[in-house]
């Protein structure tokens, strides 16, 4: 299988990107490591005009300190997001995330922001930055702004950014306690896309696959914040998601799915806080 | 190549392959794998299921494992990728990971072997003296349809037990 044919264009700079995907408009998409958008590409549900490559753009390529958050460049690959040790001992919930990304091979080409951007409410790291309440950075023709996690991810691969608008940054707070996390994801074979997963921080919960984005479980949390067991709030994990049925597993099979997953992940998390 | 027969634009392309440079003028959407078996002529890494999920056609790509099928010749512009036919030395000595395939009999149908070879390489290369229980998570991304895991694992295992 080969992708349809498209012209390629090489970005070597933020600056240079941005002016690409001007000059382009709609028929343009940026290019990070591509390892979902080629494979969509293959099967022709995506046929961009021009692919603008932004593996050369080095300067997106960064795990930083920065006090009470870590920035993260776009285009740092999930294996090195995996391996950081800032990232480990800070924030160790988006390193063992990044750890669960697909294969070795496609954790040493995709990207972070290529995960975000692409926002396939199946993905692994969406769910993650939501339940980390992160900030997006966004860089477009009108300048420079933010978004927060809640606020980004719309609908099935579709998110807050305009055309032309390049994710340039991934911020994230650290929490108070690093300690109290897990990443639980169900799945038939390990290159497999969560059938459902969930991202738990402290008391804050993220679903992977229970609609169309990823999906805080509010009420889950509003629960755990009333005092309510572990065994008990995990019982709400279903409520106000609207999970799909497929050949994986029914609708019902994934509401279960979610209960007995938040329970693990916040019995696991309060165990290692 | 008659692989891409409609395309008209074309990037130029520059890679070292096993240490050689090699450039050519390519079809925008060549993928790597084409790139290395119908120009640089190395047709040991085969392709598999084309869809990013086997590993059959697992390089390394500045000394990491990518699968070859779904990245770009042109996002590779500018550097390295070594395939198996790049691992023994000049002499014709194998490296250790070909070694150990060898003694503990890493392969039956031998299909998926230059990618399982090329992902322990990478591997070891990161995690020096794995666990049996890291190898099998490292060997996530290829398949081997002949299903002879354990001998692939205990392979890797020797290999890294040799380098030592």
């Amino acid at each position: 299988m080969i992708p349809p044919s498209f012209t390629y264009a090489r970005a070597t700079s933020v600056d240079e990107a941005l002016a690409l995907a001007a000059e382009h408009g709609e028929d343009a998409k940026y290019l990070a490591g591509g390892q979902s958008l080629l494979p969509l590409m293959k099967l022709r549900f995506a046929a961009p005009a021009v692919l603008i490559d932004l593996g050369h753009v080095t300067e997106l390529s960064y795990v930083r300190d920065e006090g009470t958050y870590v920035a993260i460049g776009a285009l740092t690959r999930h294996h090195d997001v995996a391996t950081s040790e800032l990232l480990l001992a800070d924030v160790p919930l988006l390193a063992r995330t990044a750890e669960a990304v697909g294969d070795p091979q496609i954790r040493h080409r995709g990207t972070i922001g290529g995960s975000v951007a692409h926002a396939d409410a199946a993905a692994d790291l969406p769910a993650t930055l939501l339940a980390l309440d992160a900030t997006f950075v966004v860089k477009g023709p009108s300048g420079t702004r933010s978004v927060p996690a809640a606020e980004f991810f719309k609908g099935i691969f579709e998110t807050a950014l305009e055309p032309g608008e390049l994710l340039t940054e991934i911020q994230v707070p650290k929490p108070a306690k690093p300690a109290a996390w897990s990443f639980q994801k169900f799945n038939k074979r390990a290159i497999d896309f969560a059938m459902v997963g969930v991202a738990v921080q402290g008391t804050s919960v993220a679903l992977i696959n229970m609609g169309s984005t990823p999906l805080r479980a509010a009420a889950v949390e509003s629960a755990l914040a009333s005092g309510a067991s572990i065994a008990d709030a995990a019982q709400l994990a279903a409520e106000g998601t609207n999970a799909g049925s497929d050949i994986h597993a029914s609708k019902a099979y994934r509401e279960h799915l979610a209960r007995v997953l938040v329970r693990r992940a916040l019995e696991e998390a309060s165990a290692r806080a | 190549m008659d692989r891409y027969p409609e395309g008209e634009h074309k990037v130029k392309v520059e890679l070292t392959v096993n240490g050689k440079d090699i450039t050519a003028d390519v079809e925008d959407r060549t993928l790597l794998v084409h790139f290395l078996r119908d120009v640089a002529d190395l047709t040991a890494t085969n392709i598999g299921c084309e869809t990013t999920s086997c590993g059959a056609c697992t390089v390394l790509l500045d000394g990491d494992s990518v699968k070859s099928c779904t990245v770009l010749a042109a996002q590779a512009d500018g550097r390295s990728v070594t395939t198996i036919e790049g691992l023994a030395s000049d002499a014709g000595e194998m490296h250790p990971v070909q070694q150990a395939f060898h003694e503990q009999h890493g392969l039956q149908c031998g299909y998926c072997t230059p990618g399982m070879v090329m992902a322990i390489v990478s591997l070891l290369r990161e995690n020096p003296s794995p666990t049996e229980a890291e190898v099998r998570q490292g060997l996530e991304g290829n398949i081997c349809r002949c299903t002879g895991y354990h001998n692939i694992v205990k392979a890797a295992l020797a290999a890294a037990e040799a380098s030592q």
